[in-house]
């Protein structure tokens, strides 16, 4: 998620090498339309900052001339056929809609265009 | 004259119509009932697993080989995550960083001059959902049978330099789609869409100014529009010694102006990666061949033609081959004797203007390309004068036919005996004598006189060039 590595220096002589800050939990955060009290986003931030922290021992393996990878299977072009089948019925498919009009759904009005 | 450079870029989005969506079997299909054509893949349930159409994939490459884009050979698809109502998986399947097709470009011409305009990439995607704004402002509706549908978007380089070149630029993309045939390419349906990158810099300058992006162009006309009024406002903005602000702007033709719709503030982050449940993509030689060989001649090359072997204007060839339907029409009607060059004037004269009036295409008429010939060939024979043609003509595009048939039929045939044109004619001359007497003492004007009376009474049959030389015998004997 993020290699590089922040320094917080507390005002001690202790110095706590973080790999995320509070801030970019907070952007993170707004990205996923969630919002946290102060107390949670020091948690978070912990938490994140273990499983980066656990996810970083990948880069003591040498991947040098090894390709990006993207898919583990050893598998390329999978497709389907181009032909139709059946949908569900409009009732089905709209039955988690709290709010519904004329077969749609109902959200708040949204400014910008579509 | 502007001391300003305009410099544009067009990101095109067009639909492909493909049977079905891109990822999941429901139907791909425009002006269906609300929400009918949904399933839980496309409406982003979980634990489900889409799966790519092979079709799309293939009109995807075509369009890139079309557009002299180099090909992807080993390709991915990416996940681009927003939070927006028509979008129910709150991220779309698109490509990132390995598009389809790269560094294509399409020629266009304005003006007379040929140019050269950059496709920096092209790549494949899934279409989001249609939001119907409640007029009352109590919400907006989602219809989600669009969502999931296939998409090529195809950014160019920022390489126009005025509105009319974007709109030569859009005119020409449409064109190499329908050829191709995996697009309607309909603006009004919206399997045609267009965003606009502008920016203006002095002349001579060679970084770049500060863009903006014009958004709601629904119409080649609103590109135009649209771009001609963003150059003049920030133009203004500079000249008041102001600063042109990165931000998205829409035009609205009722007022031909473009209002502010987003600042930087709110710029995107996607958080793009891999898209875990589609397997990566491998483009071989055989597959590129496969689909190089399904693409028919293209606009340019026909265009090439029609000048080059067939003697038309470089102006009639453009505008005949700007849609393949008429183009198809012009090709199936000159197949046999018929003279390319009438059969052209024929098209871009009465038929177009007809097609105009009925806002019809040429494959909506029941008048066929052979029928046209046919009656071309009539009129180069002699056998009907172009007078008469008209009149066959509209018979023909109204409720097709034989042109041969509906002449005799009609007994519409040229009189072109000169015994039986002297028979029609001498008594009226006797009759007009006046006007004989008065174009010999120089009034040029009583001739056109008495061919019309002549016309008149043989309904339009007679031969006009035998008329007019009959008369002046006559007058020449007085």
């Amino acid at each position: 998620m993020n290699d590089q590595i922040f320094s917080l220096n507390l005002g001690m002589e202790v110095t706590i090498v973080s790999r995320i800050s509070e801030e970019e939990v907070k952007y993170v955060a707004n990205l996923a339309r969630l919002s946290f009290s102060d107390e949670e986003i020091k948690t978070f931030t912990t938490q994140l900052d273990d499983i980066i922290g656990f996810a970083e021992q990948l880069n003591e393996l040498n991947t040098e001339g090894v390709e990006p990878t993207t898919h583990v299977l050893d598998m390329h072009n999978v497709m389907r056929k181009d032909q139709v089948v059946p949908s569900l019925p409009r009732e089905e498919a709209l039955k988690n809609a709290p709010l519904q009009e004329e077969g749609q759904v109902k959200v708040p009005l949204i400014m910008e265009a579509d | 004259m502007s001391n300003f450079e305009t410099i544009i870029g067009l990101e095109v989005h067009v639909e492909l119509k493909t049977k079905t969506k891109a990822f999941c079997g429901c139907a791909n299909e425009f002006g269906a009932a609300p929400n009918t054509h949904t399933c839980p893949i496309c409406l982003g349930h979980p634990g489900v697993l889409p799966i790519l159409n092979e079709e799309a994939v293939d009109f995807a490459i075509k369009a890139a080989l079309a557009l002299n884009c180099d090909i992807t050979r080993e390709t991915k698809f990416d996940r681009k995550n927003y939070f927006y109502p028509d979008n129910p998986k709150a991220y779309q399947i698109s490509q990132f960083d390995k598009p389809i097709g790269r560094n294509g470009s399409i020629e266009i011409e304005v003006d007379g001059v040929k140019k050269k305009i950059g496709v920096h990439r092209l790549h494949l995607e899934e279409d989001a959902g249609k939001l119907n704004h409640l007029e009352d402002g109590s919400g907006s509706l989602v219809d989600f049978n669009r969502v999931g549908t296939p998409l090529i978007e195809i950014v160019s380089e920022a390489d126009m330099r005025s509105p009319k070149e974007a709109y030569a630029y859009l005119e020409k993309l449409k064109a190499i789609m329908q050829y191709i045939d995996v697009s309607d390419v309909k603006m009004e349906e919206g399997s045609l869409r267009c965003d606009a990158n502008i920016s203006i810099r002095p002349f001579g300058q060679t970084t770049f100014g500060t863009k903006t992006e014009l958004k709601n162009l629904n119409s080649f006309t609103f590109v135009e529009k649209g771009i001609a009024y963003e150059e003049r406002r920030q133009e203004k903005v500079l000249l008041s010694g102001g600063q042109v602000e990165q931000e998205t702007r829409r035009y609205n033709d009722a007022t031909k102006t473009t209002t502010l719709m987003r600042g930087k503030e709110g710029s995107d982050d996607y958080r793009y990666f891999p898209e875990p449940d589609i397997i990566k993509l491998k483009i071989d030689d055989a597959w590129i061949d496969r689909l190089q060989a399904e693409i028919p001649e293209l606009p340019d090359s026909r265009q090439k033609r029609y000048v080059e072997e067939m003697g038309l204007t470089d102006y009639d060839a453009m505008v005949l081959t700007q849609q393949k339907t008429m183009s198809d029409y012009f090709e199936t009607a000159t197949a046999g004797d018929a003279d390319p060059k009438l059969v052209a004037n024929w098209l871009m004269g009465e038929v177009s203007a007809y097609l105009n009036s009925k806002y019809l295409t040429i494959d909506e008429v029941p008048m066929k390309p052979e029928a046209l010939a046919k009656l071309v060939q009539l009129i180069e024979k002699g056998t009907i004068s172009s007078k008469i043609a008209k009149k066959v003509f509209k018979d023909l595009i109204e409720k097709g036919g034989d042109p041969e048939e509906i002449v005799k039929a009609k007994g519409l045939v040229q009189i072109s005996d000169e015994g039986a044109l002297r028979d029609l004619m001498l008594p009226i001359l006797e009759a007009n004598k006046q006007s004989m007497i008065d174009y010999k003492n120089g009034k040029d004007r009583a001739l056109g006189f008495l061919v019309g009376q002549v016309m008149k009474a043989s309904h339009g049959k007679a031969n006009p060039t035998m008329v007019n030389q009959i008369i002046l015998e006559e007058i020449d004997k007085l």
